[in-house]
């Protein structure tokens, strides 16, 4: 039974493996594609042509640098400074760098882990009230107006991607609105993507020439993100629980 | 005095307190509603005339809402930012009044009404940052004025490279 059990495992995570390369080159054929690189007028809905999503290579992750993580604490106010009276492990956390090391070879590698936007997310499943939920174009949000901080989606997600706000807070990003009650986690940069622009740990990984991290339309074949996708290849952490994520991995 | 004596008593000085009302009516004062700062449509002033925005704001607010949070529309029209930025008053120290403080704009009304409102528990009272995320520390949260506690947690610094050791809450 054991056996049975780890054979069929492997075979779902060498299909999911597969889907996984083959997603971004698969969507092409047929489909007719609208998306533009500018922003989109500021009156339009999101549409679900663009499926948005993030590729990090972990060869280029440097061990040491947290340039991405400072980059979303400076944007949206979490961290130590945001909740002072809460221990370390109970402080909001949007993204967080890995480290992995190999006991028997040494081999270290680093990654940033973050929401992973999932095309059937599970914080979406389990939300009691419709607060978590995914967008046209694939981003994965809490609408915090309706979110009652039941945590059901933090126990949900196999990523631990989300937290819950434990202290009131005040002078929050006007991009930003956060505050006591709530669980919330990495948007992808939403406000700065619906203006045209890429989550601010892509341009702090740039800024500091590390460029791991690759930002763009999944749907779109001609798009960087894709072109990268498709001649080099891309993992899913958990590839086995068949959530399509919209984050991918290089070298893990 | 007897049992019924009292009671005759209380009855009538509950009366005079109900027909005294009235006259104590008249007498709160109507809230002063700070000016804006530019006027948003030449002909009546705010985003909608005046009337419409006193009775209808918060369905105009709710909509916006719904609309920028689930599909990404981002017109500053009804946006709640929107209103803070234009109807900004100083408060007595100069900066800018928070709501709960008299001068702040929602305030004026929200407090002669009687009505509370949740919007800032996360969205800033206040127009643009310089610093966001800062934590409640003053007098306004009874809880969170630990001077003490304040400065410690402020040494503890860490890096954003710790991986949360247990659950993270």
């Amino acid at each position: 039974m054991e056996k049975n059990n780890t054979l069929i495992d492997q075979a779902r995570r060498s299909f999911f493996g597969k889907v996984a390369a083959a997603t971004g080159v698969a969507v092409a054929p047929g489909m007719v594609l609208f998306q533009v690189a500018q922003a989109k007028p500021a009156a339009i809905a999101v549409t679900d042509k663009v499926r948005w999503g993030m590729l990090i290579n972990t060869t280029k992750c440097a061990d040491g640098c947290d340039a991405c993580v400072t980059a979303c604490q400076n944007e949206y106010g979490w961290g130590p400074e945001s909740e002072p009276h809460s221990a370390p492990n109970q402080r909001a956390q949007w993204i967080r760098k890995v480290k992995l090391t190999d006991k028997a070879t040494g081999h270290v590698q680093t990654l940033p882990l973050m929401c992973q936007h999932c095309e059937i997310p599970p914080c979406v499943d389990v939300c009691p009230t419709g607060a978590s939920m995914k967008r046209a174009d694939g981003i994965v949000l809490v609408d915090k107006h309706i979110c009652i901080g039941c945590r059901y989606c933090m126990m949900a997600c196999p990523y631990k991607a989300r937290s819950f706000v434990h202290e009131d807070l005040r002078d929050q990003n006007v991009n930003a609105p956060r505050g006591k009650g709530t669980v919330e986690s990495c948007t992808m940069c939403v406000q700065r993507v619906d203006n045209g622009g890429i989550p601010a740990c892509v341009e702090a990984c740039n800024a500091e020439n590390h460029n791991a991290m690759f930002f763009g339309d999944l749907n779109d074949p001609e798009s960087e993100i894709s072109k990268e996708l498709a001649a080099n290849g891309g993992e899913q952490i958990r590839a086995d629980l068949g959530l399509n994520t919209g984050v991918r991995y290089q070298g893990i | 005095m007897s049992l019924r004596q009292v009671s005759q008593k209380l009855v009538m000085v509950a009366a005079g307190l109900l027909l005294a009302l009235p006259l104590y009516a008249g007498e709160v004062p109507s809230p002063v509603i700070p000016e804006a700062k530019a006027k948003a449509n030449e002909e009546f002033g705010c985003v909608e005339p005046v009337t419409e925005m006193r009775k209808n704001h918060m369905k105009f607010i709710m909509h916006q809402r719904d609309d920028t949070m689930r599909e990404g529309i981002r017109t500053s029209k009804y946006s709640l930012a929107e209103c803070i930025n234009c109807h900004v008053v100083a408060g007595e120290d100069g900066n800018y009044a928070r709501y709960g403080e008299d001068k702040h704009f929602c305030s004026t009304c929200h407090t002669y009404a009687a009505v509370n409102i949740d919007c800032f528990g996360c969205h800033r009272d206040t127009p643009e940052a310089a610093k966001p995320g800062k934590a409640l520390t003053d007098t306004a949260n009874p809880h969170h004025n630990d001077v003490a506690f304040n400065q410690q947690s402020s040494l503890t610094k860490e890096s954003g490279l710790t991986l949360p050791a247990g659950g993270a809450e």
